[in-house]
């Protein structure tokens, strides 16, 4: 049997040099690495290494400006479409984006949210849904599903105490001011590459000034739920999809 | 017939044992190792290297970057 020689010539896949050589602080199996990978290796490819402006969060996603060796700027819980609004107005030829969870975006940051989409500024939001509030030690976050057990529902969420799940990509996509509003997973190689490439169009539409593109990742939090990594993929594909469906629900020109 | 022959290197001190691409591998060509690595997790190995296509399924899905993957066509 042949070797395959680990040269430069066979090389298909490696870790992108807008990486970090820093060792990432979430949990094994955590889908933000995934999804972080995915964002330096579409900014990569782009060329737009010295022109992407990241806000980070808070939450899990709070130390990504260790990870992705581009601009960043830090935000006040909830207020990272706010602070790229600003950024984005006073610097038009950055392409900015936010880099949110479900906890900041969906819950504290929801004001914010909703009037960027509606005013059509050319950010590009990135939406992390693992349905928890992972960071600080699993509690139901609003877009927890219904009868799901979290460490402050533990006989699972009440839709007569805590009502429903809380679909922020359906309100956005039916706002005028955003351009493409899509819901993607990255638990199997298939959705990775169809992630990279919506990644891609939300990257490209808001610098070509067509509004606001917001792309959803529905993720596991593997702590959060008590999984093990694998069990939590699984989990997801099946409690998770039919609540939050995947594929694009809004694309405009 | 030419054959696509892979091969795969783990940075096995980055690795942190999450078992996603041993699950996502089509050729079950990865396992978990039973030793463990300077953090204690139990690193991705090639246990059945004959099988590997190089089709990078584990690497994509790697949360840690930590796999690189080679691939090339021999006869």
């Amino acid at each position: 049997m042949a070797e395959v020689e680990k040269t430069k010539e066979n090389l298909v896949y490696a870790k992108n040099r807008l990486l970090t050589d820093v060792v990432m602080h979430y949990c094994p199996g955590c889908s933000h690495g995934t999804i972080h990978k995915l964002i330096a290796e579409v900014i990569d490819e782009m060329g737009m290494e010295e022109k992407a402006v990241g806000i980070s969060p808070v939450g899990c996603g709070v130390l990504a400006y260790n990870y992705i060796d581009c601009d960043w700027a830090e935000s006040a819980h909830g207020r990272a479409c706010a602070v790229a609004t600003g950024i984005k107005r006073m610097a038009p030829d950055k392409m900015v984006f936010t880099y949110q969870g479900d906890g900041d975006l969906a819950a504290i940051g929801t004001g914010e949210t909703i009037h960027a989409c509606n005013r059509g500024e050319n950010i590009t939001i990135i939406y992390i849904n693992n349905a928890i509030y992972g960071m600080t030690g699993g509690q139901m976050s609003p877009t927890t599903l219904v009868g799901m057990r979290t460490a402050t529902t533990p006989q699972g969420r009440d839709i007569n105490l805590h009502g429903y799940p809380f679909k922020i990509s359906e309100i956005a996509a039916m706002l005028d001011g955003t351009c493409y509003v899509t819901r993607q997973a990255v638990n199997t190689p298939a959705n990775v590459r169809k992630a990279k490439k919506a990644l891609r169009k939300a990257f490209e539409k808001p610098m070509k000034g067509q509004g606001l593109a917001l792309i959803e990742f529905v993720s596991t939090c593997n702590s959060g739920w008590k999984m093990s990594p694998v069990a939590a993929n699984q989990w997801m594909e099946e409690n998770m999809f039919p609540e939050y469906p995947l594929g694009d629900l809004k694309e405009r020109d | 017939m030419a054959k696509v022959k892979g091969t795969i290197e783990v940075d096995r001190e980055r690795c942190k044992g999450c078992d996603v691409c041993v699950v996502a591998c089509p050729f079950k060509v990865l396992s978990l190792a039973p030793k463990v690595n300077g953090k204690g997790y139990h690193y991705s190995f090639m246990a059945n290297p004959d099988a590997c296509t190089g089709c990078a399924s584990c690497a994509l899905v790697c949360p840690d970057s930590c796999i690189t993957v080679y691939r090339k066509v021999v006869e």
